[in-house]
């Protein structure tokens, strides 16, 4: 027979609609609507996971979101296998495959398990403790033995296949939550013209009316007045409801994040609709309508599969149609798991007893539970459980003392009571407040525009909670600028009212009992372990969730975490406020990466920058490397050629004739105004007023600190116009840096900047016949070296095309830099590669670049300097206008440790053995033969191999660099110690002739 | 993601169009060269860094571009106030 434990007629799901699945690969059929948990539970099956640590047997201690046990695995591809979904949140759909979690070799037979019998051994505090030394133990013996054993599922090896969307959304009232609460208040508000949004995590609206069959709402049974109520308001305009949809943070400003799950519960999902959608809200006023979350009994042995939350068992039977079992106990300390027994008692299910461990009782639900002839067993507790997969029987004692008694049972329903679900109030920075008389935090001081209603408020009447809640509605809608409406009193009643209940470790779980009572499910943490905590020292609730990892699962503790702070302030002798209540932070229940990421990845994570001449780089085989958002052609391999044989040509190329490189990437920013030298007086470390119309300077520029923080050519284009380069990636920084001190510090200066780093392509034309190849394309400018030379700038025509033509290098050879509107960059660039081969010139790329500079000695800021690197220490002080009376950085500069003996110098570094390239960020030391730890003296900054030189090159930081020229230093590798020799940081054209041609 | 209030745009904009520039209220020296090394320890590396509220400077970096003052509390997150950068140091409380 299937699905043995649905009843028939029982329940709101169509008996009509069966959909066929599987767990661990058996076949068993559920009904559309049903959720796994309770699919499974409708076939019998309870044993659904193995415990964490100690891989202790477990099922489905609930029926929602706040689930710890029951974590499965949801298989729907080979890219598609979610691990730690919550059978009790996962619906059903036609062919679901789901496999258990953290269990070896079966989920009946799990060799792990055996670590139940090394519970001492991963008691509190073992991550501190257990396992400190030998140091190598740890990754040969606890880290492997430790992942074996302690353990969720497993991630999914393929990249995500689905795609995840982002909606921004702005509302007048933002209701989270669509109980009875959530509803009452999303009504009163509408009605009023606000634009509401109502959000709740199920898929069907109702919260506590799924499981309150008994409940009324305005002469209504309590459920069919939701499913009308939700209907009504998703008929308004004015109102959006999102079913599947948890609120799961609140931020400042009243911005709440929501995700929506759009295609967990489908068979066959569109695959062009996003499996998640993230609803970044920003509401006027926020109700939060979010409920309660009932609480277990911390007893022995209370983990066994078929022993649950008895409100849960309560939805099974009204809203799945299933019976958690066919005879069954209660072990209570409040009223509303009396309605558990009496509905499934009334259902023809079997109830052994109700066990209540308060001494007397009285409410109407013990008296129609002892009217229907239920068993109450008052001041009792239960002092055990047994059966190895499965509850089988149940062992009870009166607390005052007296024989024992066994029932036999298959699934046992506990309830201490129910917690109101603060979490998101607590998120917004609200200030909750412990009620002495019930025992709960509620919440306290807002600090949001938010309020709480019905359950989460501690309001648990059912009457109480809906007028509470429509009243806030409308106050809230009348705050945010709509006219309240009419008051209405709204009619009501549940038939088993919530009582106060109790927190903290069941009588009989005294300290010092060695018997396991779990407050902590999913991280198998029990009530001994608080208790040591406190033991070994731990006095705020914040130490010993830490010490005990209590309430940091996937879970948060949404059942345990009242518990452990009860156990922990009645072992110190404290009030509980005293002890503290951790901080809620978001997500309320996990959250997929998916969704916070949204179409954030791949090719969208990201701007990727290109230049004019990408494609044909591209065309010609270049090799790219990514230089900050920028894809940079790194080198041009020939046939047959790896990079260390292209660059090597390439150099040699450029020294020998000319090279070609793209330098588009260069930050630009025009300086324009009466005020422009003035401004880059003070921006700069060099002196500019004197600099020529038509010159070029290289410029410094510091921070107030006196460090490097950029450099680049300048060229001055008119009096009142400067042309500035910045390093690749560091014009954004540039120009904020600029324009704070213009706007903040120099507003008198009459000053505009403007960024046009990707309004000009940059075309370097490097090498000893530059000149012949730019020539033909030259117009309106005398390029010979008389009447341009070397650090000159002139506008003209190149190929036609406005320009701006600068005699510069990088090189250190003649060169030129062509500046056109970015648009033409290209075709510029292909008239002059042609003109170029005739000249047997190469096109060239970053790595040849960088080995042509270094070969010169010319710095590159972010490799030779670190933000701790003066002009000084570069060898650049030559370029600090000595007369000037002020710039940024120059009182920095004279700090004493900028000017302190013994700092680090850039200088050369060529190796002995010239074969060897060092490893760029290796140490230097003085003494290869002095004891380790050595002491670093400086480190290699810039290593390449010189085709030119025939050798290997280095540029280092060294301490007083400068005045150990000729110094023999060793630098430490993993297989060799290096001795290099310290040399001047220019290896090629020692006298730069070359420059000038 | 806090809504702030551009003084310049005179509009109430997402934070991601806004960068953080530190403390304000602090004036670079006129005569910055002949400061003494503990005058430029205060200005430059010492800030208040309170509990409460706060002045400091935002850049609507991807607006208007411009540089202006805020007054906010660090606890709440809320802002009391943003104005233009020159203006002076409004008299505020902080919300405690
Ligand atoms: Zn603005």
């Amino acid at each position: 027979m299937t699905q043995p434990f649905r009843l028939p007629g029982v329940g709101r799901l169509d008996a009509g609609k069966p959909l066929a699945f599987t767990f661990d690969g058996k076949s068993y059929t559920g009904r559309e609507g049903d959720t796994l948990a309770s699919a499974l539970l409708a076939n019998g099956v309870h044993l659904v996971g193995r415990s964490f640590k100690y891989h202790r047997p477990r099922g489905f201690l609930s029926a929602g979101p706040e689930e710890p046990n029951a974590l499965v695995g949801i298989h729907r591809d080979a890219a598609r296998k979610t691990p730690n979904v919550r059978a009790t949140v996962q619906e059903l759909y036609d062919g679901l495959a789901a496999v258990s979690q953290n269990r070896w070799p079966s989920l009946a037979f799990d060799i792990g398990a055996i670590s139940d019998l090394n519970a001492p051994l991963f008691s509190a505090g073992f991550y501190y403790k257990t396992f400190k030394w030998p140091r190598a133990a740890w990754d040969r013996l606890y880290e492997p033995a430790i992942r074996r054993a302690a353990g969720l599922g497993n991630a999914p090896d393929k990249p995500d296949p689905d795609h995840y969307a982002n909606r921004f959304a702005h509302c007048d009232v933002l209701v989270i939550g669509a109980g009875p609460a959530g509803l009452a208040a999303a009504l009163a508000a509408c009605e009023t013209g606000a634009r509401v949004i109502l959000a709740d995590e199920q898929p069907v609206p109702g919260g506590r009316l799924r499981f309150e069959a008994d409940a009324r709402i305005e002469g209504k049974s309590g459920w069919d007045w939701a499913e009308e109520t939700v209907a009504r308001l998703a008929a308004r305009d004015n109102v959006r409801v999102l079913t599947r949809t948890t609120g799961f943070g609140y931020y400042a400003q009243n911005m709440i994040g929501l995700v929506e799950r759009v295609t967990d519960h489908l068979a066959n999902p569109d695959p062009n609709a996003p499996r998640e959608r993230l609803w970044q809200v920003r509401a006027k006023r926020v109700v939060l309508a979010t409920g309660a979350i009932e609480r277990h009994m911390v007893f022995p042995d209370n983990d066994r599969p078929g022993i649950m939350l008895a409100s849960s068992a309560r939805t099974y039977l009204n809203h799945f149609g299933v019976a958690v079992g066919n005879r069954i106990a209660v072990y209570a300390a409040e009223d509303s798991a009396y309605a558990a027994a009496i509905d499934l008692k009334k259902h023809g299910v079997g109830i052994a007893a109700i066990i209540d461990s308060r001494a007397a009782p009285e409410s109407p639900a013990v008296e129609e539970a002892r009217a229907l002839g239920i068993d109450v067993l008052a001041g009792h507790a239960v002092i055990g459980t047994d059966g190895r997969l499965r509850v089988r029987r149940v062992h009870v004692a009166p607390i005052s003392g007296g024989p024992h008694r066994e029932f036999q049972v298959d699934a046992l329903l506990t309830s201490s009571g129910w917690t109101p679900a603060v979490h998101l109030f607590s998120q917004s920075r609200g200030k909750l407040a412990f009620d002495e008389a019930t025992q709960r935090f509620l919440p306290g001081l807002y600090v949001q525009d938010a309020v709480s209603v019905g359950s989460c408020n501690g309001t648990f009447d059912l009457a109480s909670s809906v007028n509470e809640a429509f009243d806030a509605g409308a106050k809230v809608a009348k705050e945010a600028g709509f006219r309240k409406p009419r008051a209405r009193q709204m009619e009501a009643s549940s038939g088993t009212p919530w009582s106060i209940g109790m927190a903290g470790a069941s009588p009989g779980v005294e300290p010092g009992t060695s018997k396991m009572a779990f407050v902590d499910f999913q991280n198998d943490v029990t009530a001994k372990d608080i208790r040591q905590a406190v033991r070994e020292g731990m006095r705020s609730i914040e130490h010993v969730k830490r010490f005990t990892t209590t309430g940091m699962a996937t879970d948060q503790g949404k059942t345990s975490n009242l518990h452990g702070l009860a156990i922990a302030s009645q072992m110190l002798g404290k009030p509980i406020p005293e002890v503290g209540l951790t901080t809620f932070r978001p997500p309320y229940t996990p959250v997929t990466f998916g969704a916070l990421v949204g179409h954030s990845r791949g090719r969208l994570f990201e701007p990727t920058r290109r230049t004019p001449t990408h494609d044909w780089a591209k065309a010609q085989g270049a090799v790219f490397e990514d230089v900050g958002q920028w894809k940079r052609a790194r080198y041009f391999p020939q046939v047959g050629e790896d990079m260390h044989a292209a660059v090597a040509r390439e150099s040699r190329t450029v020294r020998e004739t000319a090279g070609i490189f793209d330098a588009s990437t260069l930050g630009k920013i025009e300086v324009v105004g009466p005020d422009a030298a003035r401004f880059m007086e003070l921006m700069y470390t060099n002196p500019w007023a004197k600099l020529g119309v038509g010159r070029c300077r290289y410029g410094i520029m510091l921070r107030e600190d006196g460090f490097i923080y950029d450099d680049g050519v300048v060229g001055r284009i008119a009096e009142d116009r400067f042309h500035v380069t910045t390093t690749t990636g560091g014009a954004p920084r540039v120009l904020h840096h600029m324009e704070d001190y213009l706007q903040t510090e120099f507003p008198d200066l009459k000053v505009w900047l403007t960024s046009t780093s990707e309004q000009w392509a940059v075309i370097a034309v490097q090498g000893p016949r530059s000149r012949e190849i730019i020539a033909p394309f030259v117009e309106g400018i005398d390029i010979s070296d008389e009447a341009m030379p070397h650090m000159s700038v002139r506008e003209g025509r190149v190929c036609g095309v406005p320009a701006r033509l600068f005699r510069i290098s990088f090189t250190g050879e003649r060169g030129f830099e062509i500046n056109v509107p970015a648009d033409y960059g290209l075709s510029v660039w292909k008239s002059i590669w042609a003109e170029g081969q005739k000249h047997g010139a190469c096109a060239y790329g970053t790595e040849t670049m960088h080995v042509l500079r270094a070969e010169k000695g010319f710095i590159i800021v972010g490799q030779e300097t670190d933000g701790t690197v003066t002009p000084d220490d570069a060898g650049l002080s030559w370029a600090i206008g000595r007369k000037k009376a002020d710039f940024v950085g120059i009182r920095g500069l004279r700090r004493p440790d900028l000017v302190a003996e013994g700092r680090k110098q850039l200088v050369g570094l060529k190796t002995v053995d010239p074969q060897i390239v060092l490893d760029e960020g290796a140490q230097i030391v003085a003494d290869p033969d002095q004891p380790v730890p050595m002491k670093m003296i400086g480190h290699v900054t810039s290593s390449y191999w010189s085709s030119n030189c025939g050798r290997s090159i280095a540029l280092a930081l060294i301490e007083n660099g400068r005045a150990r020229m000729g110094e023999r230093l060793y630098v430490p590798m993993p297989d060799e110690m290096v001795e290099a020799e310290v040399t001047s940081t220019i290896f090629f054209d020692e006298k730069g002739e070359r420059l000038h041609g | 993601m806090l809504l702030i209030h551009c003084p310049y745009c005179e509009e109430e904009r997402p934070e991601a169009e806004f960068r953080h520039a530190g403390e304000a209220h602090i004036a670079r020296p006129q005569n910055i060269a002949e400061i003494s090394d503990e005058e430029f320890e205060r200005y430059f590396f010492i800030r208040s860094n309170p509990k409460g509220l706060v002045f400091e400077r935002w850049r609507h970096i991807h607006g208007c571009a411009r540089f202006f003052n805020a007054a906010r509390d660090t606890v709440s997150d809320r802002f009391l106030k943003t104005y233009k950068a020159g203006e002076p140091k409004p008299a505020l409380d902080g919300e405690g």
